[in-house]
């Protein structure tokens, strides 16, 4: 395009890039903050109120401690569990339903959309939902973290858009051939169909990672907790608690010390996953979002 | 199977004849259908049955079935009790604010980012504002504890502009703001991709014609940038619109505190600590079936809005 640049025009191109590198800085200054101050030495750090450049002194003391600490462990190894099994199982059934929904001969499939789709309007809410949850007896099992979200029913219905626009003609001849349903859906449907499949499987896995609500309403018991729970303990229930009372004075000072380094440490530890994978995977997110805002 | 559906006789076929022959035909789809109606119906569907609960006295271990019926009792006693307009006043005002800042933003954003023509800048800046969505709440709200408590980054910030070092969550009068405000934060880069997708699509040729009708920058932005999201702009609102009565209850639950519930309880919030914290089932279903059925009448009005203005509709 060829455009004359005006003064005016020029001086709106250096303010609106100074404006987002600023925005830049404001996205990225909270998770430097914490990667810098985790790196800290405890003392100058929770002395230090302002921001943070680079490291005040240098100690691995805080994640010395993190990685001794048996619930980091337990929560990183559930964790993993729920995203692999979770991503696994969720990714199967979700599917399945589509699968169902997409077959344009068979006769229920208006009456299975529809109940399927009713529940993303109403649905029971927390409270009667978890009274069936307890009720099957998956009270304080691993199943209650991943049974009762199975189907995230937008992502069928993405996944169901893209069953739809297989062409027919590739299903047609694989049957000529001989392929029953099943052989039809994993060899013919599923293949032409992975690029959706790998962006509901990243939906699934981050949300599952990133989730704490139902565990800490379905768990008891510690060595089911995901990480992002004892997160919350570390994180922000101390801080609750040593916020309203006043410091004990036989309190241990070095503990003192070292509670803010422990949360920077905390933080880093399980952010950092997320962190390195998300720039690689973020433009399947994209396509993610676009799939869902075009309408059938 | 076509052949049969052309015979006359084929539509005096009983119902049973022809779910056999679609049977037939679909066998292995009626098979993977069961566990997938299984699922919605445990998990969903008897949830919804579940409502009602709120018309009686559950007691958990007499069940669903032996509990005493006491009609609206527990909606009488919601609507008559202070919480009500303060959970209806907190959730309406922290919908609003997110309307009014929270949704120009990304679009704000979208059009500035389209304006930069140099690529690598422009996909840099936007793989760094998607950081926020990626990461986990907890980690989003145990950031905000640590920054706004009375050491913080964040306190420290206001003292330079003459406000007093305290805890800034523990401040009634600021927690919508600093709930509003890191929601931003959080979502401004995500929520642009949907309109930069769709000002990728914006044809070229109508900014050359602006340019030789001598169309400035500011002007190519009003007459021709803006006016390609004006639909989607107008959908994004009306279904913002169905929302006003839900908010999120997680971030509220890990942000909040007994001295910032006047202003920062909202409805599902509540629901959460009277009927699962304090075990109150019946009241909490009470509160929060109320609270659907406004989301549905909003939902239901917004729809239609829809589709009278844009012709475009959820359903």
């Amino acid at each position: 395009m060829v455009e004359r640049k005006t003064p005016a025009s020029r001086a709106f191109d250096v303010c609106n890039y100074i404006f987002l590198v600023f925005l830049s800085f404001i996205c990225l200054y909270p998770m430097w903050h914490v990667l810098v101050g985790s790196f800290s030495d405890p003392v100058q750090l929770t002395k230090h109120y302002g921001p943070l450049i680079r490291p005040l002194g240098f100690s691995l003391e805080g994640y010395k401690v993190v990685l001794h600490n048996p619930n980091v462990a337990i929560g990183y190894g559930n964790t993993l569990f729920y995203v692999i099994v979770g991503t696994l199982s969720r990714m199967f059934a979700t599917l399945i339903g589509a699968y169902v929904l997409s077959r344009k001969g068979f006769m229920f499939r208006k009456v299975m959309t529809f109940i399927m789709v009713f529940t993303m309007y109403f649905g029971g809410g927390m409270i009667p939902t978890f009274i069936v949850v307890k009720a099957v007896g998956l009270y304080d099992s691993r199943g209650a973290i991943i049974i009762p979200t199975l189907i995230a029913t937008w992502n069928m219905i993405i996944m169901k858009t893209a069953l739809q626009n297989v062409p027919d003609s590739l299903e047609e001849s694989a049957r000529l051939d001989g392929a029953n349903d099943l052989v039809v859906l994993f060899r013919i449907i599923l293949p032409v169909t992975k690029a959706t499949v790998a962006v509901i499987c990243l939906y699934y896995a981050v949300a599952e990672w990133n989730s704490w609500f139902n565990a800490m309403i379905y768990l008891r018991d510690n060595s089911k907790k995901p990480l992002q729970i004892f997160l919350r303990e570390i994180l922000l229930q101390n801080s609750q608690n040593s916020g309203n009372q006043t410091v004990q004075a036989d309190a241990d000072v070095s503990a003192i010390f070292l509670e803010e380094l422990i949360k920077y440490c905390t933080i880093i530890v399980a952010t950092v996953p997320i962190l390195c994978v998300y720039p690689f995977v973020q433009k399947y997110f994209v396509t993610g979002v676009m799939m869902g805002s075009i309408k059938e | 199977m076509n052949a049969a559906a052309t015979r006359p006789g084929a539509r005096r076929q009983s119902w049973r004849t022809r779910v056999r022959k679609n049977y037939q035909r679909y066998s292995l789809v009626y098979w993977l259908c069961l566990p997938i109606l299984a699922y919605y119906i445990i998990f969903h569907y008897l949830p919804m049955f579940g409502i009602c609960i709120a018309f009686q006295d559950y007691r958990p271990a007499k069940g669903v079935f032996g509990s005493k019926w006491v009609g609206l009792k527990h909606f009488l006693s919601f609507f008559t009790s202070d919480y009500c307009w303060r959970l209806i006043r907190n959730t309406l005002l922290i919908n609003c604010y997110n309307l009014i800042f929270g949704f120009p933003a990304p679009i704000i954003l979208a059009l500035l980012i389209n304006e930069v023509k140099c690529a690598p800048f422009k996909k840099t800046v936007q793989t760094i504002s998607y950081m926020p969505h990626f990461v986990s709440m907890v980690v989003i709200c145990g950031l905000l504890v640590d920054f706004c408590a009375s050491t913080g980054i964040l306190t420290t910030i206001t003292t330079f502009f003459g406000f007093e070092r305290t805890n800034l969550l523990n401040s009634p009068k600021l927690f919508r703001t600093i709930y509003v405000a890191s929601d931003i934060w959080q979502q401004i880069g995500w929520g642009s991709i949907i309109y930069l997708a769709t000002l990728s699509t914006t044809d070229p040729n109508l900014y050359e014609a602006a340019v030789i009708d001598g169309a400035g920058r500011f002007q190519q932005v009003i007459h021709v940038t803006l006016p390609t999201l004006v639909p989607l702009i107008i959908l994004q609102l009306i279904m913002r619109m169905g929302q006003m009565m839900s908010v999120g209850y997680e971030k509220i639950i890990l942000l909040y505190n007994g001295l910032t519930y006047e202003t920062g309880d909202v409805i599902s919030s509540y629901v959460y600590r009277r009927g699962l914290q304090s075990g109150d089932f019946s009241f909490g279903t009470a509160v929060s079936l109320f609270n659907s059925f406004c989301n549905i009448i909003l939902l239901v009005a917004a729809n239609t809005l829809s589709r009278k203005l844009t012709n475009e509709s959820m359903w």
